[in-house]
């Protein structure tokens, strides 16, 4: 992983929070004499907001891991709740690149790597841009050259 | 215009494509009756709320005119736009008016063909074919549907476009659909027919309850439409006048009437079931009273078979039996094998339709530890008990003691869950059961396992549990192995696909 990737999971849970949080703050202000539980969804929203986006990307990032073999793709995500994922490379049928708004400020891109299973894509999040296309390269060609068609 | 619409992902290049001297077809002209029928049915009912609920007033004649101008106009074009040709290399279909479509599956790829005949079709001897590749369907998708042709028609593509094993066809012998040129092909084998026996199982499938609220469901919207409110006038009326004697009456009414009406639906849905291995390969399983099915499955591509237990329907000792397969859509059971009936039978059915010695579901399974008992008890009954906590405190008092009643049987669930818990492993079968209300037990092939999605929640990590997941192209696309102990889990899953996992686990 990229540690760019922290600050780009730091974002995403700030805007996440701030979505959450901002509209509730209006109506809060807005509304005369407002009940006591708008103001304590209001502090409640605004401390496991800020707790979240304090905790969660470096605890992600400690755990996102991933590697890919001549013969396999790896991944291992998540914080609280983790997940590894594995992709026989002989079983690949697509790999894309993506980047959001996000990641195109921070340089970052997700590669996925999907199966012929529909439960199957293998995400690997954070990459640099330069790691993610010499990823994609590999794996593409790796792919190309296994015969059959991978069901 | 546009490039064909429907080649699954991920294939090679096709090759520079050649025009073979294949023939256009159309669908069947009796189509242009069978659509407005089949479709007028489902129509009937508006329309004749349309024409009686007014004063014969004339813009209600002309709106009901019009729908059924409309009916015929869309069915004369959807006939008329409509073409197909089978090539060489591919299925090829042509439709729309508006919205040109162009589907082209490549021969090769086919891996199930389905006819269905509703009874419109029947009455002239139509049948509709779908073709389905190994594309995971996409939900609101049709695939490649040709509806409709004659039977015989139906009949010679499902065996044309099934036999690929076959030396191809020299280009221009493709049958113009006049002389029936199949060489005889030896019979075909029955696994496994209807059998009279099987009846007392369909009560215990529910599906008379589950009937009765269709029924009722597409009942209400009438009344909607008309104005009326049955549900929450008598809503209203049980408030104001309660009486546990009317609700029990109401509901033993309601249970009597599922039971009664399902033995009838059994037989509307599995009348003449037969499942056959025919010479061609394939699985081919026939049913229906009224509207006629035929699903068959290339047998290569099956990647198990899945028992199915509901609830009462084990309690019966019975099963019904769903194949694990590319190809075949979610709607209508098409992946069914075997309709509820006994759990030998199903067992039997298994071992015949993946062609071993004993079925691998019969297997002894390998218990889950005791934090996986601790865990399922906890998912049954926690929700329960917040539910009635939570009413306690906010909700007038007669109303926790629903849910509090509940609860016991949330435990029995919850235990119940755990002892269904299990896995195994054969030589060829990964096996694993989940579930309690629709207990499931899937033999799925190992090499039909195509990657591995294994996951950990917080309180999984502090007991030591995992959920591992087979991901597969066949049938549900995963197949979870449930709150498996951590070593046993990642043992299991090295076993079952050598190589694939050992490189990553040993960093762990």
């Amino acid at each position: 992983m990229s540690p760019k990737s922290v600050l780009l999971w730091t974002m995403q849970a700030a805007v996440f929070w701030l979505v959450l949080f901002v509209p509730q703050l209006i109506v809060f202000l807005l509304v005369d004499e407002p009940p006591t539980w708008e103001l304590a969804l209001l502090v409640a929203t605004l401390v496991i907001g800020l707790v979240h986006t304090a905790v969660e990307p470096s605890w992600r990032y400690r755990v996102h891991r991933w590697e890919t073999t001549p013969d396999a793709v790896y991944t291992l995500s998540g914080w609280l709740s983790q997940e590894w994922r594995v992709a026989p490379v002989s079983r690949i049928q697509t790999v894309d690149t993506k980047r959001g708004p996000f990641q195109q400020l921070l340089g970052l891109s997700t590669v996925t790597v999907t199966t012929a299973s529909a439960a199957g894509p293998v995400e690997i999040e954070g990459l640099d841009q330069e790691v993610a296309r010499r990823l994609v390269e590999e794996l593409t060609s790796t792919t190309q050259a296994t015969p059959g068609d991978a069901t | 215009m546009s490039t064909p619409a429907e080649v699954p992902a991920g294939l090679p290049a096709a090759p520079e494509f050649t025009e073979p001297p294949a023939q256009w077809h159309r669908l069947h002209v009796r189509m242009l009756i069978v659509r407005p029928l089949n479709e007028g049915i489902a129509m009937l009912v508006p329309i004749l709320v349309l024409l009686f609920t007014g004063n014969g007033e004339k813009w209600r004649l002309i709106a009901s005119g019009a729908t059924v101008a409309v009916i015929l106009v869309v069915s004369y074009l959807i006939w008329r736009t409509t073409r197909y040709r089978i090539t060489d290399e591919q299925v090829e279909l042509h439709t729309g008016l508006l919205t040109r479509k162009q589907l082209a599956v490549p021969r090769d790829r086919i891996r199930t063909v389905d006819l269905t005949s509703k009874p419109g079709h029947r009455v002239f001897g139509l049948s509709a074919v779908r073709i389905g590749t190994g594309q995971q369907d996409v939900p609101g998708t049709d695939g490649l549907t040709l509806d409709a042709v004659t039977q015989e028609e139906a009949e010679r593509l499902r065996v044309l476009l099934l036999q690929k094993q076959v030396a191809p066809r020299p280009a221009g012998a493709e049958p113009t659909g006049e002389a029936p040129e199949e060489p005889a092909l030896p019979e075909s084998e029955v696994i496994s027919r209807l059998d009279l026996k099987w009846l007392k199982f369909a009560p215990l499938s529910l599906s008379g309850l589950v009937a009765i609220g269709a029924l009722f469901g597409v009942l209400s919207n009438y009344a909607d439409d008309l104005g009326l409110h049955p549900v929450q006038d008598l809503w209203e009326w049980l408030f104001e006048n309660p009486s546990f004697t009317l609700l029990g009456v109401f509901a033993v009414g309601l249970v009597v009437a599922g039971l009664v009406l399902s033995v009838p639906l059994y037989l509307v849905q599995f009348w003449n079931y037969r499942l056959t291995r025919e010479p061609d390969g394939t699985l081919r399983v026939q049913r229906g009273l009224l509207t006629t099915r035929s699903v068959s499955v290339e047998e290569q591509r099956l990647r198990g078979v899945d028992i199915q237990e509901p609830l009462l329907v084990r309690a019966g000792k019975g099963a019904k039996a769903v194949a694990v397969t590319t190809g075949l859509g979610a709607k209508g059971e098409s992946n069914l094998l075997l309709p509820p009936a006994p759990l030998s039978v199903a067992h039997q059915v298994a071992r015949d339709v993946l062609e071993v010695e004993d079925d691998p579901t019969t297997l002894e399974l390998r218990k889950h530890p005791f934090a996986a008992l601790r865990r399922s008890m906890f998912r049954h009954v926690v929700p329960w008990v917040v539910i009635a906590v939570g009413l306690a405190v906010w909700a007038p008092s007669w109303a926790w003691p629903i849910p509090a009643a509940i609860i016991p049987f949330a435990a029995l669930a919850g235990w119940d869950n755990y002892r269904s818990l299990g896995n195994a492993l054969d030589d060829r079968y990964l096996v694993t059961r989940n579930n309690s209300l629709v207990r499931s037990t899937v033999a799925l092939q190992r090499t039909g396992i195509i990657g591995w999605r294994i996951r950990r929640s917080f309180f999984q990590r502090r007991s030591g549990l995992m959920t591992i997941g087979a991901t597969t192209a066949a049938g549900a696309g995963i197949y979870h192995v449930t709150d498996v102990g951590e070593s046993d889990g990642l043992a299991l899953a090295d076993e079952a696909v050598p190589d694939l996992l050992r490189p990553f686990l040993v960093d762990e």
